[in-house]
This record gives structure tokens, sequence and C-alpha cells, in this order.
């Protein structure tokens, strides 16, 4: 029997990090919930043991379940009906497999039903998934709203909703508007108080899983204002029956999982926590948690992809040899593993960073934390502000390489419907655009360029002892981050910020080479097998980074004119 | 409300088959194969737990006889939905054919005590027979079902069954208590539940419990759901001519390893070529 988790030996190492210690320790608040719940770990060997075990489950899902769906999922998508959606057919199988194991509401804490698992356990159940089905991953990882629910609302609306989320409903997040996409400042969906009753009218649009059973909506709250200040959170419960779908997108991929239109009519809602702080406050938060998301959603890609093009490329007979044999074909492949290796070990480590922090939170409103504690949680809190843009945005664009590649690899064949790499090519495209393009995860993340964040980072990595036959490559990546600083300062000397802007990417992009050449080191360190990935993704990272510093050396603000296109 | 027993066996995974599936001697190498959950006993298991969702009070028992390590799918039945795991194990029960193990099975059954439904697989991938669930039907002198589908509606103590035939399919009601075996066609297991695995992953027969900690034994006396039931020979009160090798009348002469030897297949087009090829598979007794 095939099984995602098992097959694929990097997910348990990285399951097995030993900053899992601390993390868990945190989340299950030493252990306290053993003698209240029958299936509550006694201590950190058997929750490690019972995540590895529910991985376990989800790989069983997705290799004999998901992924054979997959492909009539693509043909067929989901059908709208008098305003409602009807999943296909897979879609829905796929949904009855997952609830019945019991896989939503994972990160919750048991009083509602939850299994009260860290973010990395979460984070790699949809990197499994995602290797699947891409599209599926969105409908199944939605319950990322219970989080939001469980952090913001108060305990009244969360004893009320995230049980039903633990007991298998969807959820959907209701933000863009036909002229508010990454612009949300822009939302107009209007909600009025009449009698302390909230109502929504208006329209959202591009809202995947809009049909969900409970909807967070961002909606103008306040009368007269136009920007992100006037907006609130809104929870709606389709059991109101006063939204209706209007369209279902015709998309490129990912066609399993329903985009909608909604129109609201008189809809009531639930203020989620204060008015004015939907967008500044609650989406922010929301956006990151997806983001991280999203970051899975690529690495399963990445791997699925990866995948395919070793077993075509081992199978295709040409010139009398199998073309794996070709120079031209194992350097696409090689690079395309590096990668692979490299950022699902940043997706990891984002991971961890969000999960240590997130549970300080929610430690901090039982009781006050320490000086230390506190400490802790903002030094974590900034390294997960600046990772997760970095890793949202890597990755999507690493997955939609390793497509690319792939189709490549497969030649006249990958553009046929014949092979999966048709479909996970077409699901790929749409990672860097999401949950933020790619262009606004560097906006994001530029924050942790200019405010050295990264090279702090880069600078504590140094630090860690590694083995003696590492040291090599430790102190090329040294060499690299000089050079990043180098390139850092002198676009910054300039003190303009559209020529900041303008190199923003490049320098977003040198700075997650070096993390994540640090990363595959501190792999390595712990299990050899990482080594050829590590020595691949340096010598491609050195280059790529060499290449980019010396293009900031040739270019000044002066040059700006030149690359802006005529109004 | 009904009392479900759910009979399953623990194979070698016999689609799994390498090089080294058999031993020299003709015999399964079960060490070069993993061991599972024989898979129509899945689709019992299914089929019992869907009774259950029908009627939440139902129980359903899982029972099961093979060596001590056949409480894996024990365990696997409780993180699936199972109430209760019996694993029958003990040396007399070695070399048992299915008439021996039909008869333990039986005896098992009756210190089970109350059922109202026995579900059980077709038949298991290692020995292909579909004997056990008859000859259990038989020792218990209750009806008997096969090839069962899904299941109609459930009154009182009748049940509509759909059985897949050969040739089509077929609709009757039958009298509980009654045996029940269940087609690969039937719907396929739902998956394990995070929750009740990570409960009942500590379960242990009183084997598994030989070299357990203090602490375990301490957590296994305060949860009494943790202790999976193994009963020996003594516990069934069997007549013990009736078991293993001395109660199995099947003798096996010879064990032969068969190699196709057909390379390509041949493709006949005239009535004559069909007749011939008809006598040919008569007259060697492939077909009749």
């Amino acid at each position: 029997m095939s099984n995602f988790y098992l097959d694929t030996p990097e997910l348990k190492f990285h399951l097995a990090h030993p900053l899992m210690q601390k993390i868990v320790a945190l989340k299950e608040r030493n252990f306290t919930n053993k003698d209240q719940f029958d299936y509550a770990p006694a201590d950190f060997e058997d929750a490690m043991d019972s995540y590895d075990k529910v991985l376990e489950i989800v790989g069983d899902i997705s290799a004999n379940t998901i992924a054979p769906n997959a492909e009539g999922v693509d043909a067929e998508g989901p059908k709208l009906e008098n305003g409602r959606v009807y999943y296909a057919d897979g879609t829905q199988k796929n949904l009855d497999a997952i609830v019945q194991a019991g896989l939503m509401g994972i990160t919750l804490p048991r009083k509602y039903d939850g299994l009260n698992f860290p973010i990395v356990p979460y984070i790699m159940a949809a990197d499994i998934v995602s290797r699947a089905d891409a599209g599926f991953v969105n409908i199944w990882g939605l319950q990322d709203c219970a989080e939001t629910i469980h952090e913001f609302a108060d305990e009244e609306q969360q004893a009320k909703y995230l049980p039903r989320i633990s007991k298998g409903e969807t959820a959907a997040m209701d933000l863009t508007e036909p002229d508010a996409g990454s612009d949300l400042q822009a939302v107009q969906l209007k909600a009025t108080l009449i009698d302390g009753q909230w109502y929504l009218n208006g329209v959202k649009r591009f809202i995947t899983n809009g049909d969900g059973h409970i909807s967070l909506v961002l909606a103008r709250s306040e009368e007269g204002t136009s920007d992100g200040r006037g907006l609130s959170m809104f929870i709606y419960d389709k059991n109101s029956n006063a939204v209706t779908v209007r369209r279902i997108e015709h998309k490129l991929g990912i066609i399993g999982s329903p985009t909608c239109e909604l129109v609201f009519k008189n809809a009531p809602v639930e203020l989620v926590g204060q008015r004015k702080l939907g967008l500044i406050k609650y989406v922010m938060a929301l956006m990151n948690g997806a983001r991280l998301g999203i970051a899975a959603q690529s690495v399963g890609i990445t791997e699925a992809a990866y995948r395919e093009a070793v077993a075509y490329a081992q199978e295709r007979k040409q010139f009398g040899s199998s073309i794996a044999r070709f120079p031209a074909v194992f350097e696409m492949i090689s690079r395309m593993k590096a990668k692979l290796d490299g950022i699902r070990s940043l997706l990891y480590e984002t991971a961890r960073f969000v999960d240590i922090y997130k549970a300080y939170e929610h430690i901090s409103k039982e009781r006050t934390l320490s000086a230390e504690e506190r400490a802790e949680m903002k030094s974590y809190q900034k390294l997960a502000d600046i990772f997760t843009p970095m890793v949202k945005g890597i990755s999507s664009e690493v997955c939609n390489q390793a497509a690319y590649d792939s189709l490549q690899i497969h030649g006249g064949s990958g553009f046929m419907k014949d092979y999966p790499i048709e479909r996970i090519y077409r699901d790929a495209r749409i990672t860097s655009i999401y949950e933020g393009t790619t262009q606004l995860q560097v906006v994001a993340a530029v924050r942790g360029v200019t405010t050295g964040g990264y090279l702090a980072q880069m600078r504590e990595y140094e630090k860690v002892d590694v083995k003696p036959e590492l040291s090599g490559y430790r102190e090329y990546l040294i060499a690299m981050a000089n050079e990043y600083d180098e390139a850092v300062q002198k676009v910054v000397a300039h003190n303009n910020n559209e020529y900041t802007d303008f190199h923003a990417r490049r320098l977003v992009e040198m700075a997650s080479n070096i993390i994540i050449g640090h990363l595959l080191i501190l792999d390595t360190n712990r299990n050899h097998s990482f080594w050829k990935s590590t020595d691949i993704f340096l010598k491609m990272a050195h280059a790529e980074n060499r290449g980019k510093h010396e293009f900031i050396n040739i270019t000044n603000p002066g040059d700006l004119g030149k690359y802006k296109v005529q109004e | 409300m009904y009392k479900i027993i759910v009979l399953a066996k623990q194979v070698p995974d016999t689609r799994a088959v390498g090089k080294d599936a058999m031993k020299a001697d003709g015999t399964v190498n079960r060490a070069a194969l993993p061991a599972i959950f024989n898979p129509e006993d899945l689709n019992a298991l299914e089929m019992a737990l869907s009774v259950k969702d029908r009627y939440p009070a139902s129980t359903i028992t899982l029972l099961t006889m093979g060596p001590p390590r056949a409480a894996e799918i024990l365990r696997e039945g409780l993180y699936r939905g199972a109430d209760a795991g019996v694993l029958l194990t003990d040396k007399a029960f070695a070399g048992s054919d299915t008439l021996a193990t039909s008869y333990a099975l039986s005896c098992a059954i009756k210190k089970i005590g109350d059922f109202d439904m026995i579900f059980g697989g077709r038949q298991a991938i290692d020995g292909d027979t579909a004997q056990v669930g008859p000859q259990v039907a038989e020792k218990l002198a209750i009806p008997q079902v096969t090839y069962a589908e899904a299941l109609g509606e459930i009154k009182d103590k009748i049940i509509v069954i759909k059985r897949r035939l050969e040739k089509g399919v077929e609709t009757v009601s039958a009298q509980m208590p009654l045996v029940i075996t269940v087609n690969g066609t039937a719907p396929e297991c739902r998956p394990r539940n995070a929750k009740r695995l990570m409960k009942y992953k500590k379960a242990k027969t009183i084997s598994e419990m030989s070299n357990a900690s203090e602490d375990y034994i301490t957590l296994s006396n305060e949860r009494p759901y943790l202790q999976i039931t193994e009963w020996g020979a003594i516990n069934v009160d069997p007549d013990p001519t009736q078991l293993g090798l001395k109660g199995s009348p099947t003798k096996v002469k010879q064990i032969k390893n068969i190699v196709f030897q057909a390379k390509d297949s041949k493709i006949i087009t005239t009535e004559q070529e069909i007749e011939d090829l008809m006598k040919e598979l008569i007259d060697n007794h492939t077909l009749g």
C-alpha cells in the first residue's frame, strides 16, 4: 500500500527536529490534558508518536484516495446549481475520508474537539495532501480560519463555531472583491448595524470554497471611510441562507477548488473582535497563516513534479538510453531536488518559529508570561514575520520552475493530458499569485533586508556547531553573507525607496539563498543524506548571488527611467 | 441496536509478491511479505460500521485467530471504529485448516455470547478458499448470506442484503442471527480516525504486556479499554480433537511452483477456432 508520508523520509526527518521538544512542551502546557482527554499525550515521546502515526493516516488517504481522484476532479470540477456549489464527486469523497479520519481542526485545542497539534505536523499534512491534489488542499486547508477564530473571537463564538470545524464543516475567507484584490483597503462590502445585529450587503469575488459552512468576511463597518481602518471582520454562518453563489470561475488550474463570486443580501453576521481591526490586525494574522499554507502547497506540488520527472526520465528511452542518463536532463532533475530539499527545510523552519510564538501568545491569555518568555515570543514572532513572506514567495517560484522543468523533461507527452504533469503544471501556477503575489511577498520580506533581520539570523546560523567536513560549506556561506550585506548597503545608501523596491526581489532572493544554504548544512549535519542537495544548492546559489551582486554594482537610481512603462 | 461480530484475519500481503515470496519448499515466505488486514475483512468491517452508523448504540467486536502479532489488526480495527477486539491465539490452533479454524472461531463466538450479525470477508488473500465464513455459520447452525455487497432495510431481526453474483445482483432478506460474508466490491473501509488512533494506540493483549513497564500497567488498569481480550484454547472450551492439525482433514500432498510459459496471447477469430478452444478448456478442466 503506498503512503505519501512513509515514502518521503525527509518528512519524518523534519518532524524530528530538536526544537520540537520545546514546541510540544509549550503546545501541551507540559501535558496537563492527559487526564482529561483519552487521546492526549502523556509526554513528549507520546506526542511525537501520535503526530507520526496521524501523518501516516494522512499519507495513506493522500496516496490511496486523494491522488487517484485528482484526475477525475480536474476533469469534472465543481458545479453551480441554484446559487449553491456542488463539489466534484472525487472532491466529496476526499472530504468524506478526511472527515472520517478526523483531520479537521488539527491545531485546535481539545476542548473544541481539535487534535491540539502544533503547526509543524499540520503544515506537514498540508505538504503531503498537496502532493496528492493541490486543488483539494485548499478546501481542507481553510481550517486555518478556525485558528483565526480561536485567536480573536470571543469565548462564546469559539464554543459555537470551532467544534463544528473539528467535526468536518468547511470554511472560507471572504476578502477580495472586484476592485479590491491585492489592495484590500479598497473593500466595499457594506456592514450595517441594526438593533444590535450586523448585516452584510454587496459582492465578494475570487472566494475559495465560497459556499463553505463558516466564513470569515472582511467588510466596511464604518460609513464614510475609504481605507483599511474602516474595515471589520465578521463570521457568516451558511445556515443563515443569505448569501448566494453567483458564479464559479473557470480557471487554469486547481479546478476542484471552487472559486466563487458571492452576493450578500442582508446577511446576518457576527462581529469578530473589535471594530476597525478587521484588516489591520485580523486579516494580517489570517493571511500569515494562509501564506504558510501556500508555501506547504508549493512544496507538495514540487515534490509531485519532481517525482513525475524522475519516473518519466527513467522510463523514457531515446537514442538507445533512458533520458535520465543525459546531462541536460539529470542536471534539471538534481537542481529540482536540491531546491525541493531547500524550500522544505525553509518551510519547517518557518513553521517552528510560528509555533513557538503562537503558543506563547495563547499561553499569555491564560497567565502572565515571564519577562524571559515575553522576550522569546517577540524574537520568534519577528523571525516568523520575515520568514513567512520569504518562504511563500520563494517556494511558490521554485514550485513553478519545478513544474515547468518536469513538463519539459516529459517533452511532447507532458503537453498532453496523458500524464499528471500537465495538471500539476496548471495547478502550480496559482501558488505565486494568491494569498499575495510574489511581488507583494517581496514588499513584506524586504523589511527583513533593510532592517538587518535576515543578516542577523544568518549570523546566528553561522554560530551553530557543525561537523568538520561541513566547515568548508560554512565558510562559503559566510562569504556569501558578506557579499549580500555589501549589496544591501550599496542599494540602501542611495536612500531612494523606488530604487530599493527595484532591487527588492533580488535582495530577498539573495538572502533566501544564504538562509536555505545554512538550513541545508544543518540538515546534513543531522543526516548525511542531504549532502548532495547541499552541495548542488550552494554552488548554484553562490553563482546566482554573484550575478545579482554584479547587477546591483552596475546599476544606479539614474537607470530607473529606462525601465519605466511609458504612459 | 445490534450486537455485531466481525471476523478478520491477518494475512501476508500477497499483492506485494516479489522474488522471495515463496520458500524453496513452495510455502509462503511470511517474513518477506508485510502482514496486513485481509482486504475483504476490511469491507466486512465497513459494512458492520455502516450498521452502527444507522444504529449508533450497536457494538462491534472484532475477532481474529492467529499468532500474537495478529493483535495489530485488532488495533487497526479499533482505530477504524470497532468497539472491542478479541484475539484467539494458542499453539493448539497451529496448523488449522479452514474446518479447524471455523470450529475454533465458532467456540470463541459462543464464548462472546449474544450476537445478531457476524460479518466476515468473502475470503482471505492467502488461501482464497472462501470456506471459513460459511463453515462458521454451519457450526453455529445459523443462516448465512455470502457475497454481500450492500445492506438494505434492517427491521427488527430481518435484514435485506444485496449479493453480488457472477451474472448479476440478488437481493435477499434473512433472519438474524446470521453470518454475512462480504465481497470486495462492497464499499471500502473508512480510514483510521486520528483521535481513535491516539486513544487506542497503546492497547495491548496480555502477551504483549509481558514485558510492560510499571507505568504502563498502572495506565492499563486505569483505562480498561486498553486491554485487548486474548483467549487461548482453554478459554473457549473446545473439543481438543477438532483443533489444529488434528482437527484438519486437509492434507497438503504437494506444492508446485507454476511458471506461466505462454509469451504472446493468441487471437482467434473464426467460429471453428473458438469451438476448438472451448473444447480444449473443458477437456483440461479449466472450465466446467
